[in-house]
């Protein structure tokens, strides 16, 4: 990351990514929350793909700003008062706790990794070495999760099953 | 296809001009980065123009040809056959009064018409015009048109949320939900249409029909059919415009939307027709190739002309179908076009198998697996929908096992 561009990209999307993350956990309002997680969900977006990875920024924005934020906004109309009164809850400090443990485990991991920064040999596809690797090496990891979601799937079917 | 001149007077690709202008600029002794924003802030420039310019245009013809459809004149008093009638909506629209409700989510409220329009126009980035008119020539082009217009149901979700009306929320939720169907039903088909040509990238996927002298209309009629469907869903044009069926809900989300917001929502609307129309064109139509014609007519021309009777399509659509009810809308999606689509993309990769195993010329190959696929298509939308018609849903349903299991309350529809 060597030219100025690439540095004020880095430098503005992750502003936006933790700010919107941010906001995303201090508003009230859980609506205007799924817009700021979608935000945040943007950037991660923009990072992957300053990082030349286009097929993942392109797939997080399909999949987690396009579907799994309208999943939460199903969770949010399907429930009753959850909208616009979003109360203290007691899980507040225990969260806070956790979130902060996880963030200490992450910083850690980042400052011990080396992490081998070379100068980038320009941009190479990634979608078909993707496709590849789901397809060869990770099959059976690929095949365990979609026969897992389609259980997922059958099981919400049946829930709803008349009797 | 004969190499395109690369000289800045060869207007059959403006893309020469733009690059000769840019080298100009780049002799000059710029830094590096000048040239190559001016050609993003061209590029984006010039997309959007056309927008807005079709727009203006199709305002005009979409309601002078409705009209002639419904035997009536449509507009005739502002200039020359209502030709200014256009400009008139624009100005009325600009003047008017932005009048935002007292319970409104005064953040979302203002929010959701940009966040709106935004994806809209960052659609249009990828469609080559020709050659060397594509304002970003993505490899993944074909999942960024899916991804990009994805990101439009959480808007359309915020305008009918935030404007603290009934029949917004209620248009908001219908839009999530038949964005959500039918999107499983469009990527699947342009699956099938990447699948096929082997590449995400536009540029390619239409030098690939130019190579086999084969539009993918021929070759996948049925994801087309499908394609076309679930994008007059996605882009709420009348025979599924359920999300703001005026009959039922007033306008649906934008109901207490007025003024340049009104505005900027027919805006999207128009242009997410227009993005739908050169999705079809480049992957089904050959984009900006005529067998031999782009060599003479400028490329773009052919292109905004195959995009133009494609848009031309959903208008006709319009004029000649009625509204669908919501349930039929939904079922369609889930139990007519997915098992179709689905058994489509199967049908797509046993035919690249075979056609990598036996080895065979494409000459041979390709009017084969038209005819059986268009065959395929005939039989399989008439089965399916005999078969598939005779099932009757059941209008009164009885309380699902959940809610017997958690002691829920649930209301018996009257009878």
């Amino acid at each position: 990351m060597e030219d100025a561009g690439s540095v004020v990209a880095f430098w503005a999307l992750a502003a936006l990514t933790l700010g919107a993350a941010v906001v995303t956990a201090a508003v009230r309002d859980l609506v205007r929350a799924v817009v700021a997680l979608v935000l945040s969900f943007l950037g991660v977006a923009g990072l992957f793909v300053l990082l030349s990875a286009d097929f993942l920024g392109v797939a997080q924005v399909l999949i987690y700003a396009g579907a799994i934020s309208v999943l939460i906004v199903f969770a949010i109309v399907l429930t009753p008062r959850a909208a616009r009164d979003n109360a203290e809850t007691a899980m507040l400090w225990p969260a806070l706790a956790i979130a902060g443990a996880l963030m200490g485990l992450v910083i850690a991991v980042a400052l011990a990794t080396d992490w081998g920064d070379e100068a980038r040999e320009g941009f190479r596809e990634t979608a078909s070495a993707i496709g590849e690797a789901l397809l060869n090496r990770y099959v059976l990891p690929f095949e365990v999760a979609s026969v897992l979601l389609l259980a997922a799937m059958l099981g919400a079917i049946v829930l709803v099953r008349e009797d | 296809m004969t190499a395109f001149l690369a000289e800045w007077w060869d207007l059959r690709d403006l893309g020469n001009t733009v690059g000769a202008l840019l080298d100009w600029i780049a002799d000059r002794g710029v830094p590096d980065w000048v040239p190559y924003v001016l050609s993003g802030i061209i590029g984006i420039a010039a997309v959007l123009l056309w927008a807005i310019l079709s727009q203006l245009a199709f305002i005009w013809i979409e309601r002078r040809v409705l009209g002639r459809m419904q035997v009536r004149l449509g507009p005739n008093r502002v200039g020359p056959w209502g030709l200014l009638q256009p400009l008139a909506d624009a100005l009325k629209v600009l003047a008017k009064e932005m009048v935002t409700p007292r319970n409104a989510d005064r953040v979302l409220y203002w929010l959701a018409p940009i966040a709106v329009v935004v994806p809209a126009i960052l659609v249009l980035a990828v469609f080559p015009f020709s050659p060397g008119m594509v304002v970003a020539d993505l490899n993944v082009g074909v999942l960024y048109i899916v991804a990009v217009t994805s990101t439009a149901t959480i808007a359309v979700f915020m305008a009918g949320w935030s404007s603290s009306n009934k029949y917004s929320l209620l248009g908001a939720m219908r839009t999530v939900a038949m964005l959500i169907s039918y999107e499983v039903v469009q990527v699947l088909a342009l699956l099938s249409a990447t699948a096929f040509t082997g590449s995400m990238r536009l540029l390619d996927v239409v030098a690939w029909q130019d190579r086999y002298n084969a539009w993918l209309l021929f070759l996948q009629p049925l994801a087309l059919l499908s394609f076309i469907i679930a994008s007059a869903v996605e882009v709420n044009r009348t025979p599924s415009d359920i999300a703001e069926a005026e009959s039922e809900i007033v306008a649906g989300y934008h109901t207490e939307y007025g003024g340049i917001r009104w505005g900027m929502f027919q805006l999207a609307e128009y242009v997410a027709g227009f993005a739908v129309a050169a999705t079809i064109t480049t992957l089904w139509l050959g984009g900006w190739t005529l067998w031999g014609l782009e060599e003479w007519v400028p490329g773009w021309l052919i292109f905004l002309g195959k995009l133009y009777g494609t848009f031309f399509l959903f208008i006709w659509l319009r004029g000649t179908l009625p509204r669908v009810r919501i349930d039929q809308l939904m079922g369609f999606a889930w139990k007519f076009l997915l098992p179709l689509m689905l058994l489509n993309v199967l049908l797509v990769g046993a035919e690249k198998v075979v056609w990598a195993e036996t080895g065979a010329s494409a000459g041979v190959v390709l009017p084969a697996f038209a005819v059986l696929n268009l065959a395929l298509t005939v039989a399989l939308v008439l089965g399916w929908g005999a078969l598939a018609g005779g099932l009757r849903p059941q209008m009164r349903p009885k309380r699902p096992l959940l809610v017997r299991e958690v002691g829920g309350i649930y209301y018996q529809p009257m009878p």
